[in-house]
């Protein structure tokens, strides 16, 4: 059969057709979907669900012919048979399987069957367990009431036990010393020996017990007053006292007065060096005196003081008296107060003690403790600070007070709250304070030292300076130790005093200094301190004691030399101009002065400054007016001058003027600006006078004459004004040496004119104040600022001259010029 | 109310000749009148009697010769309007000498002045002279002081370095020396000027030689103070020639000074009653009570009330009226006499 055949050679195609078929029969698609072919409806679809045989056959039989109908035959066979090949297949394979499963099923049955037994026996065994436990339960019931009761007795019986055997055991402590164990054993027993105490028994021991521990106490009592003991036993002795029970307030009592005792044989050390000796006294002044006058040139050199005068051993300097405080009672203050806090506050507040407010009342009595300990101590420091006077070094002072301050903080810290580093700060500043004003005086003592040196200059070369014999300009410009020196040299080493003063103020506020961030410091110490009370006070001391050189009058007035007074001036000036302010800016730099409250404004102490130095070049025109005036007026008052012969030379004493006031014109050009002039006429030296009285004066007369009866009398005075120019004699000068000359000049000759007024002259007198009044006009019309002023005051001078003589008889002029020629 | 405070403007007189001799008539106590004396070495002298009308503001004037010679002080007696002393320089043959005289007015010089009044200018009345101050001894006197206050009996005159009491008898026509007292010292001291107190019973006596200030007592006539200029008035531009306190309200302080200015200053600080207007301040002006304002409640302190300048020339002289307290004279060396008023506003301040 070759259809057999054909299955075997296309077995993999066929059986999967078959399965497709199968499936198609079952209504399943290979996705396992039901297929939805729309032909399947079709009943002649041979393949499909509704296929109606009958009519596929008579579809078949009309439609297809005979060989058609062969061939489907046929194939319909072959399609039989192939389905039904393959159908056995199937069957077949599906039957191996039926099998297996059949063995497993009857199997299992088996195994089951065995595992119900095992099951039946278990539950039988634990019914059996738990009749068992609940018989032992009720057989253990009551014997357990009776172990618990047991137990109960014995721990009774033990504590019992330690309450008996405890007397003999703190003997045993109290022999080997070991009191915390007393202590601690005690205590435990305390409350219940106290809550039996009415039991005989228990009375008893608690009795032993007191007393033990009484003796216990006596010997602690006896160790903490010993005090010899370390730091650690004081302390186990003082923790044990307390939990006895001891008064805390008379035990901190204890404690302090053991540590006063200690702490105050420090501050006896200290005492013992600042005890006033005698010879401590005069070695401190001797010393302040001579820095203060070895000062110019090197201001710093008061310091070997201490070798250069024997001085007993005992006085230490500050830094090693402040060191030695620090270290002895500062430290132990320090121990003292941890010492303290760690006994009775500390520790207090960690036990029941702290209810008791034992940590609040010790450390109120810590505090007035310190306090007062401490009160003295800055006593002791003060006294030593006050005996800092040397302005020498002040790196000395202000290191011991940094030390001082420094060690204060470690108390600060110990102790919060307490008024001691804040008082120790107090302290510090007044030192600061009183040491600014020592260094003001010595500046006010250095300047007035300084100008003393200036006036023994001047006096010194005196007889070069005045003595230039020859009258003329070119005199005099040699004089040896000039103004300029003296004075830019007086100027130098004041501003190098002050430098130097600035310098050692400002250690105070050193940034390493503990102190110098302190408000004060930063603020108050720089601009009031600093600033004000020294700085500003010098430059205002300069000016005043400047101004009382004009202010001395009658026996006094000639003490103070006029090349001081221009010398002076000058120094004030120069200050106005530009060093106050180069100091104050110096100051205000260095100190970084926050000025928080006003201070003095540079403009203030300018016009201080310039007030001054106009006094005293006003006073200086004063001065060397009246002198030349003197002469001036001695000439005219001692002579007859009514019957004195016919003049034939210039008075001597006119040629002592002019040469005076050439040499004044010297002096004053050394330190001022030439000044301004007005221009001169070509024929300065050569005008004449007209003995009748110049164009004022007539004027004047004629306004005068007119009418002896009241009058208009504004519109007259108003007219008066009109042609009068008035001369002011003493009016204040300019600083320069035209205004200066001027003004000496203006002083000499009014003196001139009222000396000529209270006499009466005979011709030749008249002549005589003629050739003198001449000979001025030939050589003072150069130092003036406007020449007309000496012709005025000359004219006036020769006019009253005229005016009050018996024979006004008046010389030739060119006899005058004759006579004035030859000199 | 501003109006009123504004002060009268100053008379004005001129004299012919230079002038240096200024008083007050100090008998006269209802008139404002003064006298001067005149300075000249060509003309007869004269005295001017200046007599000031207040309500008017008018100036009278009277003119005496004083034919003796130029005036350099001048003294009006205390009890006698009439009466006068006068330090004059006399020159004969070449020679200049100071003397002193007591004089009298001439009795009908005011009617005469009244009725004839242009005539008196012309022909001026002449003094009639007492009696001379001088003896043979002592010479050139400086100047001569009345008593103050007294019977016009007694006058003392300073001549070179002698201080010399006068009693005046027979109505002044007699003059004899009672005491003297000399300046001892090295040089030739010169008395320049003098004052006699008016307090103490009026024993007590001041001079001045340069600037050397001594107090005599007159009952011993020693030196009881000495002194040297220790206080100056810095006010003036040149030298004072004269000072002069108001009677009736001592700070008030005139000084007369060669820069042509006089000026009147509130001295409190020498003042016999320094707080008698302490009261006073509301009453101030606005601007002085910020002037006042700075000083607190300290005493008020010295200062300048007013400078006048009406003067061309050196001032040597000023005087207060013995009438009036707030009025007073001042002489320039050029002959003018000026009178001012102390300012209303200060002399309210004071009375009231």
């Amino acid at each position: 059969m070759d259809e057999g055949s054909v299955p075997v050679a296309e077995d993999p195609a066929r059986r999967r057709r078959v399965h497709g078929m199968l499936k198609l029969y079952y209504g399943l698609n290979e996705e396992g979907k039901a297929p939805e072919q729309p032909e399947s409806l079709d009943p002649c679809d041979i393949n499909g669900p509704h296929f109606d045989p009958e009519l596929y056959l008579n579809k078949l039989r009309r439609e297809c012919s005979l060989t058609e109908l062969m061939d489907q035959e046929t194939c319909m066979v072959r399609q039989i048979r192939s389905l039904d090949s393959d159908m056995q297949t199937l069957v077949y394979e599906n039957y191996n399987k039926f099998i297996s499963a059949t063995d497993t099923i009857r199997k299992m049955k088996n195994d089951f069957k065995k595992m119900e037994d095992e099951m039946d026996c278990l539950s039988a065994n634990m019914a059996a367990i738990t009749e068992f436990s609940a018989r032992i339960s009720g057989t253990l019931q009551d014997q357990h009431a009776q172990i618990t009761k047991l137990s109960g007795v014995h721990t009774l019986l033990r504590k019992l036990q330690f309450l008996f055997e405890l007397p003999a055991r703190l003997n045993k402590c109290l022999e080997l010393q070991a009191y915390a164990q007393a202590v601690n054993t005690h205590r435990r027993a305390r409350c219940v020996l106290q809550q039996y105490s009415h039991l005989p028994s228990f009375k008893g021991i608690q009795d032993d017990c007191h007393a033990i521990m009484d003796k216990l106490a006596q010997e602690l009592r006896q160790k903490f007053r010993d005090g010899g003991s370390s730091a650690k036993d004081l302390s186990e002795c003082v923790e044990l006292l307390l939990q006895l029970d001891e008064p805390a307030e008379e035990l901190c009592d204890k404690f302090l007065s053991h540590a006063r005792s200690r702490l105050e044989s420090d501050l006896q050390g200290l005492e013992a060096e600042i005890k006033p000796y005698p010879s401590t006294a005069t070695k401190d002044a001797s010393a302040h005196g001579s820095s203060s006058a070895t000062a110019p040139g090197s201001p710093s050199d008061g310091s070997p003081k201490s070798s250069s005068l024997p001085s007993p051993a005992s006085n230490t300097d500050i830094l090693e008296f402040i060191d030695r405080g620090c270290n002895e009672f500062v430290s132990s203050l320090c121990l003292v107060i941890t010492s303290y806090q760690e006994l009775f506050i500390n520790h207090a507040q960690k036990g029941e003690l702290a209810s008791k407010n034992i940590p609040q009342m010790a450390n109120g009595k810590l505090h007035a403790f310190v306090d007062d300990l401490a009160a003295r101590y800055f006593m002791l420091v003060e006294r030593r600070i006050q005996e800092e006077k040397g302005v020498g070094d002040n790196s000395l002072l202000v290191r011991a007070l940094d030390r001082f301050h420094r060690r204060l903080q470690a108390v600060a810290k110990l102790l919060p709250g307490s008024a001691v580093p804040n008082k120790g700060t107090e302290i510090v500043i007044r030192a600061a304070t009183e040491r600014v004003k020592q260094y003001l005086s010595a500046l006010q003592s250095f300047y007035m030292d300084s100008l003393t040196d200036v006036r023994q200059a001047l006096a010194t070369p005196r007889l070069s300076v005045a003595g230039t014999s020859v009258a003329g300009p070119a005199s005099g410009r040699d004089a040896p130790t000039s103004l300029p020196e003296l004075l830019s040299s007086l100027s130098a080493s004041i501003l190098n005093q002050i430098k130097s003063v600035l310098a050692s103020v400002h250690l105070f506020t050193a940034k390493d200094i503990t102190f110098s961030n302190k408000p004060y410091f930063k603020g108050e110490f720089c601009s009031q301190g600093v600033r004000e009370s020294l700085v500003v006070s010098f430059i205002k001391f300069v000016c005043q004691s400047s101004r009382q050189f004009c202010e001395t009058a009658g026996d006094k007035g000639g003490s103070t030399p006029p090349a001081l007074l221009l010398l002076l001036s000058r120094l004030c000036l120069d200050y106005e101009t530009s060093t106050i302010s180069y100091i104050l800016t110096l100051t205000d730099e260095q100190f970084l002065v926050q000025h928080h409250s006003p201070v003095t404004p540079v403009t203030t102490l300018c016009a201080e400054a310039r007030e001054a130095a106009q006094k005293l070049l006003n006073h200086y025109v004063k001065v060397q007016g009246l002198i030349i005036s003197q002469m001036l007026r001695k000439s005219v008052e001692t002579r007859d001058w009514v019957n004195t012969i016919e003049p034939r030379n210039v008075r001597a004493v006119m040629k002592r003027v002019v040469e005076d006031t050439t040499s004044i014109d010297v002096q004053v050009g050394l330190l001022y600006e030439e000044g301004v002039r007005k221009a001169h006429s070509s024929d300065s030296s050569k005008r004449t006078f007209s003995v009748y009285s110049s164009s004022r004066q007539q004027a004047r007369y004629a306004a005068s004459y007119t009418p002896s009866a009241p009058m208009d009398t504004n519109l007259l005075s108003n007219i008066h004004k009109l042609f009068s120019e008035r001369i002011d004699i003493f009016s204040s000068v300019e600083f320069n040496k035209v205004s200066v000359m001027t003004g000496i000049i203006k002083i000499s000759l009014k003196t001139f004119l009222e000396c000529v007024r209270l006499r009466t002259f005979g011709r030749y007198g008249l002549q005589q104040i003629q050739v003198d009044c001449h000979y001025l006009q030939m050589y003072l019309w150069r130092f003036v600022s406007d020449e007309n002023l000496v012709h005025f005051l000359l004219d006036e001078i020769v006019g009253s001259a005229a005016h009050r003589c018996l024979d006004p008889a008046p010389m030739e002029q060119s006899v005058i010029e004759v006579i004035c020629e030859r000199g | 109310d501003a109006a009123q405070m504004e002060d009268d403007a100053p008379v004005i007189y001129g004299l012919e000749f230079q002038a240096r001799a200024l008083t007050a008539q100090a008998a006269e106590t209802d008139a404002v009148r003064f006298l001067v004396g005149t300075q000249s070495l060509k003309f007869d002298n004269q005295i001017h009697i200046i007599d000031f009308d207040d309500e008017n503001n008018i100036i009278n004037k009277n003119v005496l010769l004083h034919q003796a010679g130029e005036i350099w002080h001048i003294g009006a007696s205390p009890a006698d309007k009439a009466v006068l002393t006068t330090c004059y320089n006399k020159t004969s043959d070449s020679r200049v000498v100071s003397c002193a005289a007591v004089w009298r007015m001439p009795s009908d010089w005011e009617t005469g002045n009244h009725e004839s009044p242009d005539e008196s200018a012309h022909n001026p009345q002449t003094l009639e002279l007492l009696c001379h101050l001088d003896d043979s001894t002592h010479g050139n006197a400086a100047c001569v002081l009345w008593e103050p206050m007294g019977d016009g009996k007694r006058v003392i005159s300073l001549a070179d370095n002698h201080a010399l009491l006068w009693d005046l008898q027979e109505s002044s026509t007699q003059a004899a020396v009672s005491s003297t007292a000399t300046l001892e010292g090295k040089g030739q001291l010169k008395f320049t000027s003098g004052k006699w107190s008016p307090h103490h019973n009026c024993s007590q006596l001041a001079t001045a030689n340069d600037t050397a200030i001594r107090g005599w007592d007159l009952r011993t006539m020693r030196t009881v103070i000495f002194r040297t200029f220790s206080c100056c008035l810095n006010s003036h531009r040149s030298w004072v020639w004269s000072v002069r306190y108001n009677h009736s309200h001592d700070q008030l302080v005139l000084t007369a000074s060669s820069d042509s200015r006089l000026i009147l200053s509130n001295m409190v600080s020498i003042s016999s009653e320094p707080f008698g207007h302490l009261v006073d301040d509301e009453e101030l002006s606005e601007g002085e009570e910020l002037h006042q304002e700075d000083k607190g409640k300290e005493p008020l302190k010295d200062s300048v009330v007013s400078t006048y300048e009406e003067h061309e020339d050196s001032v040597y002289a000023a005087e207060w009226s013995s009438a009036d307290p707030w009025l007073f004279a001042s002489l320039s060396y050029d002959g003018r006499l000026v009178i001012n008023r102390v300012p209303r506003a200060l002399k309210y301040r004071i009375l009231l």
